[in-house]
This record gives C-alpha cells, sequence and structure tokens, in this order.
C-alpha cells in the first residue's frame, strides 16, 4: 500500500514542500498570522492598563475617517517619501555613472558611499543629531566660512530636508551598487554603435543606458519607496515627529498612538492603512513596469 | 517599526489579553520583578540586600529580581511589557504616569497600608477613593545647582549672599545667568531635561509665577491664563534677549562643568562626587508671586495582572516599612514625615550640607507643588510640545502659542 502511495512524484513534491517548510512556517507565523491579528485588532479598543479588549466595529475606521491631524501626518508622509525617492535615485544614478568610468580612485569612493550602509543606523542618525545642532559640526563648518546655518532641527522645513538628508546618505550607496552593477552589465557594444552613429554622451544615457537599466530602476524605486514609508529611528532620534508636528510620519505616528498614547486599537488601524498604502503603490509601480521597462529577463 | 508591531501582536495573540482579573494565585514558590528606571549599581545592591531580607522571612519567595528599563522609554516599555502580557509584578511609575496607572486598576490597592506618616501631599497623586494605591518612595523637590566657579569668573554674586539679603529671586538669577554667558561663552541656567521638549519641566520656573498648565480639577486650560502668560514672556526674553538660558537645539550640561546653574532633582548630587569645581544647592529663587517649590515624584505599585498579586504587594510594604524607607532615603527623599529632618537626611546624603538639606529638600517637600499631570497624560504632553514649538522662535507671539496649546488640548482635557 505505501509503496503504491508513494510515488516518485510525490516523493518529489514531498522533498520540494519540506525544502520550504521552514521560511513558510516562519512567514506564517512572524508574517500572516500577525497581520491577521493586527486586523482583527483595528475593530477593538484596547486598553492595555485597564486590561480591557472590546469589540467596536468600525469604530476605529470611522475614528480614522475623522481624525483631524490624520491630513497633516500623510502630508507628512509624503513629501518625506518624494524627497527621499527623488533625492536618492538621481544621486545615486550619478554616482553610479560616475564611479563606472575607467578612472583613478573609483574603487576608494565606492567604498565610501557605501559604507554608511554598513553602519548602525540609530548610531549613524544619533551622531547626525549632533552635527545639526545649532552649535554642533555643520554650523560650525558653516561659520567658519562666514555663513550663519540655520537651527536644521527646529525649523519647519529644515528640520524635514535634514531628515531626509540624514536618510539619503545613509542609504544612496546601496542603490548606487545596484545601479553599478547594472552599468556593467550593459553591452559595450551599444554604446560603440551608438558612438559610430555620433550620437552624444547624453543621447547614449538616454537611449542606451537607461532603458538597459530600466529593471534595476524599478527594483531600486520599490525598495526605496517601501523603505520610505516605514521611516522610523531617523524621528524618533532626531526631532520626535516636531517641530510642530512638521516630521511625524504615519510609522511614527502609529508609534505614538499605540506605544505611547496606548490606543493599541487605533494603532492597529493605522497599521493596516499603512499597509494598504504599501501594497497600493507597490502594485501600481509593478503595473507600470510593462509600460517603461525596456527588457526583463 | 510596522515589523515590531507585528511582531509584538504576535507576542499578544499567544498570551491572554484579557481582563484584569487575576489569576488564581499559586502555592507555590514564587519569583517576583519589579521594573525600575535606575542602573545604578548602589542603588541595585540596596534593592538586592532589602529583598534578601524579604526572602529570608519568605521562604515562599525564591527571587526577587530588579529590572532597569531605560528612564527615556521607561513608561511605554512597560506599558507594552503589560499589553504583551509579560509585565512585572511590581513597578516604578512616574508621576506623569500616575493618574492612568492609578484610575485604570492596573494597581493592586493597598489595604492596610499604614499611611499614618505619610505627608499628604506626598501621596495625594498616589490615591483613589481615599485608598492608597501606589507608594510615593521617591518625592524630590527640584533645587537649583550653582557652578560658584562660573559665577565669580563672570563677577556675579554668589547664591548664597543673594539668600541672606533676601534678594534670590528670579530677575537676579537671570540677571546673573546672562552675565555668566556674557562673559564665560558657558550657557547660563539650564532647566535639565527640558531641551524644549520635555516642557513640564519649566513647571519649576512657572510656578513662581503661580502659573498652572491646567486646573486643580484638571478640566480648564492654564496655558493662556495670564500667570502663564507673563511666566512664559519672562521665560522667551530669558532665552532670546538676555542670553540666559542656552537656546533651542543647544545643549549644555551643567555636571560637565558647560553651565552656571542648572534646575534640577537633588538626587543628581551623586553627579558632583568627581566634581571638577565649586558648587552650591540652592532653593528655587523666588518668582512674583514669592516663594515656591515644585516636586518630582516616583510611585511604587503591585500589578493585578501579575501572578502572584498579593505577594507582590507584602513585598511592597515589606520594601517601604519604615527601616527600609531610611536605608532608600540614601538615594530617594522619603514621603515619611518622621524621616523628613535635616539630621536623618544629612546621614545618607553626605555630598549635601544640612542646611542645603532643610532648605531644599525638607521645606521643599512639605510645601511642594507636584510637576503637572493628568489622566492620558502622554497624548496631552505630545499636544502641548507640538503647540509649544512656534514659541520658541524670537519673533515669538507668546500669547497667541499659549491661546493654540489651549485649542490643541481643550478636547483631550474634556475626556
Amino acid at each position: 500500500m505505501n509503496q503504491r502511495f508513494w510515488t516518485g512524484r510525490r516523493r518529489d513534491n514531498l522533498a520540494g514542500y519540506l525544502f520550504i517548510a521552514p521560511q513558510l512556517a516562519g512567514s506564517i507565523l512572524f508574517v500572516f498570522v500577525p497581520l491577521a491579528l493586527v486586523v482583527w485588532y483595528s475593530l477593538h479598543e484596547w486598553n492595555v492598563l485597564a486590561g480591557t479588549f472590546e469589540f467596536t466595529g468600525g469604530a476605529n475606521y470611522e475614528q480614522l475617517a475623522s481624525d483631524p491631524r490624520l491630513p497633516g501626518v500623510l502630508a507628512a508622509t509624503g513629501l518625506f517619501s518624494a524627497g527621499l525617492v527623488v533625492l536618492n535615485l538621481t544621486l545615486a544614478l550619478l554616482l553610479a555613472v560616475l564611479l563606472n568610468q575607467k578612472l583613478r580612485g573609483t574603487i576608494f569612493f565606492r567604498t565610501v558611499f557605501f559604507s554608511p550602509v554598513v553602519v548602525s543606523l540609530v548610531a549613524w542618525t544619533i551622531v547626525w543629531g549632533f552635527l545639526l545642532q545649532d552649535n554642533g559640526g555643520i554650523n560650525g563648518v558653516l561659520s567658519w566660512l562666514g555663513i550663519a546655518g540655520p537651527n536644521w532641527l527646529r525649523g519647519e522645513g529644515t528640520a524635514m530636508i535634514s531628515v531626509i538628508v540624514v536618510q539619503v546618505v545613509k542609504n544612496v550607496g546601496l542603490n548606487m551598487i545596484l545601479f553599478l552593477a547594472a552599468l556593467q552589465g550593459v553591452p559595450a557594444n551599444l554604446y560603440e554603435a551608438a558612438r559610430m552613429d555620433g550620437a552624444s554622451r547624453w543621447r547614449q544615457f538616454r537611449s542606451i543606458t537607461v532603458p538597459m537599466i530600466s529593471p534595476t530602476i524599478l527594483l531600486t524605486s520599490i525598495i526605496t519607496v517601501v523603505g520610505s514609508l516605514q521611516v522610523f529611528a531617523q524621528i524618533a532620534v532626531l526631532t520626535q515627529g516636531g517641530p510642530g508636528t512638521s516630521t511625524t510620519v504615519l510609522v511614527y505616528y502609529l508609534y505614538q498612538q499605540a506605544f505611547q498614547f496606548h490606543h493599541f486599537g487605533y494603532g492597529a488601524t493605522l497599521s493596516v492603512l499603512l499597509f494598504a498604502i504599501v501594497l497600493t503603490l507597490t502594485v501600481v509601480q509593478w503595473q507600470m513596469r510593462k509600460r517603461w521597462v525596456f527588457h526583463e529577463s | 517599526m510596522r515589523k515590531l508591531a507585528l511582531a509584538c501582536a504576535a507576542a499578544l495573540a499567544l498570551t491572554a489579553c484579557g481582563t484584569n482579573t487575576p489569576a488564581a494565585e499559586s502555592t507555590g514558590p514564587v519569583s517576583l520583578r519589579m521594573t525600575v528606571w535606575t542602573s545604578n549599581e548602589a542603588h541595585l545592591k540596596l534593592f538586592n540586600d532589602i529583598a534578601a531580607a524579604y526572602k529570608a522571612k519568605n521562604p515562599r519567595v525564591t527571587e526577587v529580581k530588579f529590572d532597569p528599563i531605560p528612564f527615556e522609554s521607561y513608561t511605554t516599555t512597560l506599558t507594552t511589557q503589560i499589553a504583551g502580557g509579560n509585565g512585572p509584578d511590581l513597578a516604578w511609575i512616574l508621576e506623569n504616569a500616575a493618574p492612568d496607572f492609578v484610575s485604570s486598576g492596573a494597581l493592586v490597592a493597598l489595604d492596610g497600608y499604614d499611611t499614618s506618616d505619610l505627608s499628604p501631599a506626598a501621596t495625594k497623586l498616589w490615591q483613589q477613593n481615599g485608598k492608597l494605591i501606589a507608594y510615593p518612595f521617591s518625592t524630590s523637590p527640584f533645587g537649583v545647582f550653582v557652578n560658584t566657579d562660573l559665577l565669580k569668573a563672570a563677577g556675579q554674586p554668589l547664591p548664597d549672599d543673594l539668600i541672606a539679603q533676601g534678594k534670590w529671586s528670579w530677575d537676579n538669577v537671570i540677571a546673573s545667568a546672562a552675565a555668566v554667558n556674557a562673559e564665560t561663552g558657558k550657557a547660563g541656567i539650564v532647566v535639565r531635561d527640558f531641551d524644549y521638549k520635555s516642557w513640564d519641566n519649566l513647571s519649576t520656573v512657572w510656578q513662581g509665577w503661580g502659573a498652572q498648565a491646567w486646573s486643580e480639577d484638571g478640566k480648564t486650560c492654564g496655558f493662556n491664563q495670564q500667570p502663564m502668560v507673563d511666566a512664559m514672556t519672562f521665560l522667551h526674553k530669558g532665552i532670546f534677549i538676555e542670553k540666559a538660558f542656552p537656546g533651542p537645539g543647544t545643549t549644555a550640561d551643567f555636571f560637565a562643568g558647560e553651565a552656571g546653574m542648572t534646575i534640577t532633582q537633588i538626587s543628581r548630587a551623586s553627579l558632583l562626587k568627581d566634581g571638577k569645581f565649586g558648587w552650591d544647592l540652592v532653593p528655587l529663587p523666588s518668582g512674583p508671586k514669592g516663594k515656591y517649590s515644585v516636586i518630582g515624584q516616583a510611585g511604587l505599585g503591585a500589578l493585578k495582572k501579575g501572578k502572584n498579586p498579593s505577594v507582590a504587594a507584602d513585598f511592597l510594604s515589606f520594601f517601604t516599612n519604615a527601616e527600609n524607607s531610611a536605608k532608600l532615603a540614601a538615594y530617594f527623599p522619603p514621603p515619611r514625615k518622621s524621616q523628613l529632618t535635616a539630621d536623618t537626611l544629612a546621614k545618607t546624603n553626605p555630598l549635601l550640607k544640612p542646611d542645603q538639606l532643610q532648605s531644599v529638600v525638607v521645606d521643599g517637600i512639605s510645601t511642594g507643588v507636584v510637576k503637572p499631570s493628568h489622566k492620558g497624560q502622554a497624548e496631552i504632553a505630545q499636544a502641548v510640545r507640538s503647540a509649544l514649538d512656534p514659541l520658541w522662535k524670537p519673533d515669538a507671539n507668546v500669547k497667541a502659542v499659549l491661546d493654540g496649546v489651549c485649542g490643541s488640548i481643550n478636547p483631550l482635557l474634556a475626556k
């Protein structure tokens, strides 16, 4: 009986399932179950101290729709993401193109730009916090040059710019390496042909480089957009959402509601909103690839 | 962050997130855990000594573990532990979280605790319907630490002399602080831990104007009332015109010799053990409304949700009884009237002189106003912080900003 049940095909299937089982178990336990629970919690009013956990239906979602602080939070999130994505991708591509030249010292500069990626995020942010103080290192250098620097983390505009730049400098190296790898995969004969046709360097970049590395541009933009929506440590360390609420992005607001104000149910509702936003953006970007990704292997 | 939230949620799934009804208590060996925000070795040694004495008397209790959590994130971490079903048996509670903890029913009421020796000013925040819910083990007044070397370098009179002449007032403090800044380039006076965020520390200033964050019943906003407007105008001028306080985004650590004066609690005196400069500790200066003092408090409570709440409450009574309270007084000014004398305190506070203890600690506790606290404090504090941010600019309109503060916290006060 056993002999007949365990056919070769079934054995193969079983082996396959066993190979993916550890990963699948991890995903179920640490991703899907919590995800379902967050949705469940978002339907409840949960007072941790009093120990009450009451079903309130859509009350948290009604609060979400009428939360006077939410538009400001979403605007700050959008501003942060837009600023980060544009600055990060532009700079990463620029650096990658520059460091892809056959010049002396490129290895050194590649290392320099990549090294912040491996530094601990919180340590990196704390050091920047000191540099950005009114009497900190950056303004020290500026005053040396005869410029009176602003109080970076205390001005509404400069605080957001500071947080974006700190994050870009931290992570631009990763996108740069991805772009470098893509650039090196572009066949040299395409450029050769273009040169013979009299194409300028800008024309070569626009008509050969960009289309050839478009899958990488898609990948880096998805990673960067999703990452930008999850920014937390930089905000918590540098500005705590201030001045005013100018840097209170969605994840930080979620943290405040759940862990500082003890509104765990509403915090879970905000998590669901964040999940929906990330999912939508990723799906949209994925759909757009058909239009602007030139080739996919 | 989302991952963290998810991980917490996963932890919760494995625990009951039900009600506060205590589970049936076991009769087997008991192990207790108490969260604290100190990791000072001398403090922990004292706690462990007291715990050892308790274990000797109660063989059932096999372990009492003191679990330090960093001060900055203390309440957040504590509530997250409770939410995760992993709360401690006993916990230190900061005064700003007191209304939430006391009113929520999360703590075991300390029925039968002998409160006759406790100062009513000290226990006020920790009671509900006349019952003691948590024990205010530390009632620490704010005072002014002074770097006498810096004051002398700036040619300023020392506070002792000003006090003797009856001139220890905010106006003179600001004048001295401004002179320190102008002459030495160091900061004048620092409201420690304020940092233009933790605004409740400013109550150590505005109390001198008789200002309050909200009314006694917690329902009316006090920020846009005249005493607060006057106090904040004074503060704003001190920061941006006289430069007596370091401005926003500037740090200066008094204990590293970077400021002429600082307002903080006396427990920080231990930081001056190896001080490289001359220093003094004096009471808060008098404001337009005369002399005043402000106290910061910390309570100790036993959590209902622990496995053995009655044992935890019993340990709490032992930990804070008269005998142990006298030992704890070395670091934490006690709420017990019998122990609040300069003589008793002097035995355990060798860095402070008896007259410093009398004027700052003993007098401070009997007349002190506790730093502001309210139910839902974290949310109110956040709203005040962001509404106050526009005040920390040279051209701010003080009254308009303070109206804005009331506008944003009124709905929260009404809850």
